[in-house]
């Protein structure tokens, strides 16, 4: 039997934290997620969990702590946002090669500069290509599910990589929801042990972990990482099927709103996804056929699912919250306009970048993407395909 | 049982195998089978090493020197790397996953580089922390592996890569950082300065006090490098000899706070005898660089006179 219960996103992640009682959690406060290794200091504090709390002194540290112990043999956790993730980067990259599925709860945020607190999406869009599972969350009981899914992801043995669980800072990070908690008994037995292969600890068959890995290897190396991203589609989508058995709360690797029979639709990630469904539910009372895709899982990136369930518009704006300031485009954009190019799908497609250092972005300003994209949708031309939302004024 | 060197490596299987591709004369794998030697046989010891030479040197893919669990993550991260590992170990032990009777020690080692500089952040937060773990650096004072540029830890007038003693800037302009101290201002239960000279007494038994005294201990340790300091590989002995006796590196240790020097020259040999077997001195001895040599030799004196006095100072009546 659920539990409801009103909570934050950080109260949610950390309760589902005290639920999976990992060995080890190392973490470094910064907002707007320092929440999570407070509430979790608490509980080893009185002792509602087993593990060992190890409050390093910076987040390049925590991650290299979670590094060590999960190589040790543990189930390691940890927390930050923007620019700990930042000074995490080099550990990052070296958690996912070392194949450690390490669970991270990343709670977004812009990295610096100049320095900024709030909301968007430019610290995980720093690390998207460092061989992470990333799963986004729209609300609190997202990332609460989310984070109960990730360790049979990533220690499942044809993934084995790390993953983050992304929510936005503060929008839902801070914001008290009602929320479906499972039963602690229910969640550790869906969780399950943790029982690596080799680890460090183990003296019958001490290992090397993290060697000099030359011309000889490193390639087919790296070549094992991507195909384990690859296989984990797969199981992110058996695990949600168990979990839907257990809870009843459905998970894929997008979640379609009005998709089937829509004709022009937004493609987004977190909580605008909120925002973006109320806009399409009051267009569709006018007869506009609004349609929303929102990405949870978005690396691996279901290119050709993603492709499949947008072929039939007439017309797709993509919203990055984070400027790639390369010229061509936000992240998110560039990977489905390329999903949509190899699958051979050819819908006029239009990006916005938008939400930046959390400037708000109300329903208004997700109804002029659709009135925008009515219009691509008569002409099927897209005359300026990078454009900005809630920018105060165009930056010429 | 006394210390008998030809027992313990009669007896003592080394646990750190041959077949790894450090230098001909450094210092450093000499100081690492060593130290590991004074591990219990019976423990398992999970190693940690910093990027440096020692690191990949020991453990190119697929073949590793270390046949202890090892592991090495970056330059910069030792101290917190072994401190996760020594977490997991306490936790998993704490919910008894692991045997109760059977013991596993944590070992890091970094050169001056991983450890004086770039790693400095992350040993003191583990030290501060108090995990059960010993922290080595292997000071062979520069950045050797990357092709010896200085550290903190260069001795001032230092010939490096970075440092040149060019016409106009006679090398290294600094005098080297004193790590050993600023470890004593973290009060750890054990501290010792070491370095292999004659049958390595010295640094075995401060291993295994290192390696056995619960709680955050660190190890620094003086490791000539052929390449760096510019000496004939076969003099690696002597010039750790003439480091200890010219006071250039003194051996000691502080245990709860307590200095003790472990070896006192009977007769201090000046610093020319040091410095003058290296290539990277070699400037200071031209005509007209007197002043160089003088001012050397009065920073040793400064800091051996500096060490004397906190050995008194640490064990007058009052404090014992």
């Amino acid at each position: 039997m659920s539990i409801r219960e009103r909570l934050s996103g950080n109260e949610a992640v950390a309760t589902a934290m005290k639920q999976i009682n990992p060995d080890v959690v190392a973490a470094f406060p910064i907002t707007p997620s320092t929440e999570i290794p407070q509430y979790f200091s608490t509980f080893v504090a009185n002792g509602s969990v087993d593990t060992e709390f190890v409050a390093v002194e910076s987040e390049h540290s925590a991650m290299s702590a979670c590094i060590g112990a999960q190589a040790a043999g543990a189930r390691a956790m940890t927390a930050t946002s923007a620019n700990g993730l930042s000074l995490m980067w080099e550990m990052i990259y070296i958690a996912s090669s070392l194949r450690l599925p390490i669970v991270l709860n990343l709670v977004n945020r812009a990295v610096s500069g100049p320095l900024n607190i709030h909301n968007d999406h430019s610290d995980a869009m720093g690390v998207r290509d460092s061989g992470w599972i990333m799963l986004f969350s729209e609300n609190n009981q997202e990332a609460y599910d989310n984070t109960l899914m990730a360790h049979r992801i990533a220690e499942n043995k044809d993934v084995q990589l790390p993953l983050m669980v992304c929510q936005d800072g503060f929008i839902t990070s801070h914001a008290i929801e009602n929320i479906e908690l499972e039963e602690d008994s229910e969640v550790k037995n869906f969780v399950g042990e943790y029982k690596p292969e080799h680890y460090l600890l183990n003296r019958k068959e001490p290992i090397a972990v993290g060697p000099l890995d030359l011309q000889g290897y490193l390639f087919e190396h790296k070549a094992q990482q991507a195909e384990a991203m690859k296989k984990a589609k797969q199981v992110i989508l058996d695990v949600a099927k168990d979990f839907e058995k257990w809870t009843g709360r459905h998970y894929g690797l997008f979640e379609e709103y009005k998709l089937d029979d829509s004709e022009i639709a937004i493609v987004c990630m977190n909580s605008t996804a909120g925002t973006a469904k109320f806009v399409v539910d009051k267009l569709r009372e006018k007869g506009v056929k609004a349609g929303l895709l929102k990405i949870r899982v978005y690396r691996p990136f279901p290119g050709e699912e993603v492709a499949e369930a947008l072929k039939n518009q007439k017309a797709i704006a993509v919203l990055d919250k984070s400027d790639s300031l390369n010229a061509i485009g936000g992240a998110l954009f560039e990977d489905v306009v390329s999903s949509m190019y190899v699958n051979e799908e050819n819908v006029p497609m239009c990006n916005y970048i938008y939400g930046i250092g959390g400037r708000d972005t109300t329903a208004e300003d997700i109804e002029s993407v659709y009135e925008d994209l009515q219009k691509i949708a008569k002409t099927g031309k897209v005359e300026d395909p990078y454009r900005y939302l809630g920018l105060r004024r165009e930056a010429k | 049982m006394a210390y008998n060197v030809k027992e313990i490596v009669a007896n003592k299987p080394s646990r750190f195998t041959e077949g790894h591709r450090m230098c001909a004369g450094c210092g450093a794998p000499v100081v690492a089978r060593h130290i590991l030697r004074a591990l219990k046989e019976e423990d398992h010891a999970v190693i940690c090493g910093a990027t440096g030479c020692m690191e990949v040197s020991t453990f190119i893919y697929p073949y590793t020197s270390w046949t202890d669990s090892f592991i090495h993550t970056a330059f910069e991260c030792a101290g917190a790397t072994l401190s996760g590992a020594e977490a997991a170990y306490k936790s998993l032990k704490k919910q008894g996953k692991l045997p109760e009777d059977e013991h596993t020690k944590f070992i890091a080692f970094g050169g001056d580089g991983g450890t004086y500089d770039i790693g400095l952040q992350s040993l003191s937060g583990a030290m501060e922390r108090g995990h059960d773990m010993v922290y080595v650096c292997y000071d062979n004072g520069a950045y050797m592996n990357t092709g010896i540029q200085r550290s903190s830890a260069t001795p001032r007038f230092a010939d490096t890569t970075t440092s040149p003693a060019g016409k106009v800037i006679p090398g290294k302009m600094q005098s080297r950082k004193d790590l050993t101290t600023i470890m004593a201002g973290h009060h750890l239960p054990y501290i010792g300065q070491s370095i292999a000279v004659g049958n390595m007494k010295d640094l075995y038994e401060k291993a295994e006090k290192a390696i056995y005294t619960e709680g955050p201990c660190f190890l620094n340790v003086f490791t000539p490098c052929p390449r760096g300091w510019g000496y004939a590989t076969e003099d690696l002995m002597q010039i750790n000899k003439l480091a200890v006796e010219t006071c250039y590196w003194p051996l000691y240790e502080i245990v709860d706070g307590k200095y003790k020097i472990t070896y006192k020259p009977a007769k201090k040999l000046p610093i020319e005898e040091f410095l003058k077997p290296q290539k990277r001195f070699k400037h200071m001895f031209k005509p007209g660089n007197e002043w160089m040599i003088e001012e050397f030799q009065k920073e040793v004196d400064k800091r051996w006179q500096e060490l004397l006095d906190l050995e008194e100072m640490t064990n007058t009546k009052e404090n014992t």
